[in-house]
């Protein structure tokens, strides 16, 4: 036995230079448990460690697989419509299923401006409601505030839709979109006739249910700047506002980004309250006031009553919605590490 | 005798009710650069953080006392703290430059400032006086962040500068650099006292003792019965005296090293 061996010429050793015999039972002659004798006893920690490692990569395989599984099939499914319509299925304005016409440009059209009016909306309202509550607000006020935004983001869509519907519309979006157009109606945008039921009245409640999550991420984003970006800009004499918008909004620049683009990533592919709220008119008006249609909202609302080849069109109505969210979320993404590189 | 940049009388601090600060009273000399040094938790950022009212962005800070800034209580109820902060520059203990060029971060307080010259050239004179002007004139819209660490606390001087300010407050503005970042910080301070008040704080006593005219030190005062604590000045002086003929006997004990 090694150990044998090599424990008894320590204790010669230590006999020779110490001049004292000890026992072998002295508990300075035990040597420390050797690493293969303690890599057996971990050896149950160990498999858990590797069958974890195992668990994780085939979660994370799993995934990669689902979204190859799922862009391949529907893409299968409306190859037949893209074929037949070719590039007119995006570019063509027309969507006529009764006569197997099938171009989706008014969807596009219509998710793309929708989006853009909730952002350009949602995103001042998120800053200001982030920077109150991360430089501004009283402690005591900041929880609660916090808190009933956060809940914002728990509404399900559907209600959003229907309270839009009930009650935002009479109250607030058709009055609202009246009164654009009869002030700004010189403007093509906000050509009479004007209707709630528009580009207008469905961006509104987008921004309202895009707030929450640009604004959470905004917070976090307010929170990450140092206090001595803060205490720099004030001793050097800036006012509150300064120091924000000198020192906090810098800073948080390529964070906002990417807030901006996950709450318009939401907007995008929001469904319900875009159906109810958009008017439903596959058309392209100039005119935000007037009605049109969304591309998720069009799958929702056609698919139950298509035809086989309607479905074919409308699964690829949502390939597009999802090529398109792709690519903004990458151009989103793209621009962030251009900015943080700027650094 | 030149008359006080600064003339502090009875100062006492508190946060949230708790006393950080008691009875400092003392004037500080144009020109010198005089130091504030004692133990650790002794008060010595709240109070040269009085001296710019930035302890006024602390919640539950209460400063009492007079703060008289050439003749002019900065805590008077007629002053704003702003106005204060762009006379008074300061430097703190890490380099906080801004995520921004070099040339924005000195361009910074002029700007807020609502300057009217020649930008460009009041950029190179801070930098120049900062002593960082030959190592950045070539990047000057580089960013901030891509400097050494001495020369990022040296960009914070020039930006403190740039505001045309009387005083300098700095806080430890050594303490997180390496030995030889710190001397040339020490030496920019000799240059600087030429045009400027200083007021340093510093837990390097040689330091202190290298670099300042007056030096004040606090210590802390214990009342063992509500184990409550605070800070209070000592002695204050020429700086030569303090190290070599100090009077009272926690003064000597600190400096020479029996403690803190």
């Amino acid at each position: 036995m090694i150990h044998g061996v090599r424990g008894d010429e320590i204790s010669a050793g230590g006999g020779i230079g110490g001049g004292s015999v000890r026992s072998p039972a002295d508990p300075r002659d035990e040597r420390p448990p050797s690493l293969s004798a303690l890599a057996r006893r971990r050896g149950f920690g160990r498999a858990l460690d590797r069958l974890f490692g195992w668990t994780a990569a085939v979660s994370g395989t799993l995934v990669l697989l689902i979204l190859a599984y799922m862009v391949l099939t529907t893409t299968n499914t409306a190859l037949p419509v893209f074929t037949s319509e070719g590039i007119s299925f995006v570019t063509g304005t027309e969507w006529l299923p009764s006569r197997g016409v099938y171009g989706i440009l008014p969807f596009i059209y219509g998710t793309l401006v929708t989006s853009i009016i909730a952002v350009v909306i949602a995103v001042p309202i998120s800053l200001g409601v982030s920077l109150y509550l991360t430089e501004l607000a009283p402690s005591w006020i900041k929880g609660p505030i916090a808190y009933a935004v956060d809940l914002l983001a728990a509404v399900p869509s559907v209600v959003y839709g229907l309270w839009g519907v009930f009650v935002l519309l009479p109250l607030f979006l058709q009055p609202a979109a009246e009164a654009l157009s009869s002030v700004f109606g010189f403007l093509p945008i906000f050509k009479a006739p004007a209707t709630g039921l528009s580009y207008f009245g469905a961006g509104v409640v987008l921004a309202i249910m895009i707030i929450p999550i640009i604004s959470a991420l905004a917070r976090e984003v307010f929170r990450a700047v140092p206090d001595d970006d803060r205490l720099a800009a004030y001793a050097l004499g800036a006012t509150r506002w300064e120091m924000i918008w000198e020192a906090v909004i810098p800073r948080s620049r390529p964070g906002l980004v990417g807030a901006t683009m996950l709450g318009l990533g939401r907007a995008l592919g929001e469904t319900i309250a875009v159906a109810l709220l958009v008017g439903s008119r596959p058309t392209i008006s100039a005119s935000i006031v007037q009605p049109g249609y969304s591309m998720a909202a069009v799958i929702a609302n056609q698919f139950p009553e298509a035809d086989a080849t309607g479905i074919r069109a409308l699964v690829g109505v949502g390939v597009v919605l999802f090529a398109i969210t792709i690519v903004i979320n990458m151009a989103a993404r793209l621009f962030v590490w251009r900015l943080v590189a700027e650094r | 005798m030149n008359e006080p940049v600064f003339s502090v009388k009875d100062l006492n601090v508190s946060y949230g009710g708790n006393l950080a600060l008691k009875d400092v009273s003392l004037d500080i000399q144009p020109r010198e650069i005089t130091a504030i040094i004692g133990p650790s938790g002794c008060g010595k950022s709240t109070f040269i953080r009085c001296l710019n009212r930035m302890n006024d962005l602390v919640p539950g800070a209460q400063v009492e006392g007079q703060v008289m800034y050439h003749g002019e209580d900065i805590y008077g109820p007629q002053v704003d703290p702003v106005t204060v902060r762009r006379r008074i520059g300061m430097v703190f203990q890490r380099p906080n430059p801004f995520p921004k060029s070099i040339y924005d971060n000195v361009a910074f307080g002029p700007r807020i400032n609502g300057f009217k010259g020649d930008l460009g050239e009041l950029v190179e004179r801070s930098l120049r006086r900062a002593a960082l002007w030959d190592e950045v004139k070539n990047k000057m819209r580089k960013s901030a962040l891509a400097l050494s660490g001495g020369q990022q606390q040296r960009l914070c001087i020039a930006r403190a500068i740039a505001v045309e300010p009387d005083v300098i407050l700095m806080d430890e503005p050594a303490s997180a650099l390496d030995p030889i970042a710190t001397v040339r910080i020490e030496d920019l301070m000799q240059e600087l006292k030429q045009e400027y008040s200083i007021v340093i704080v510093t837990h390097n006593m040689q330091q202190a003792a290298r670099v300042s005219d007056k030096t004040a030190f606090l210590y802390t005062e214990v009342d063992e019965e509500s184990m409550s604590r605070w800070g209070i000045l000592v002695e204050y002086g020429p700086t030569g005296g303090i190290f070599t003929k100090p009077v009272d006997k926690r003064t000597e004990d600190y400096v020479s090293g029996r403690f803190g």
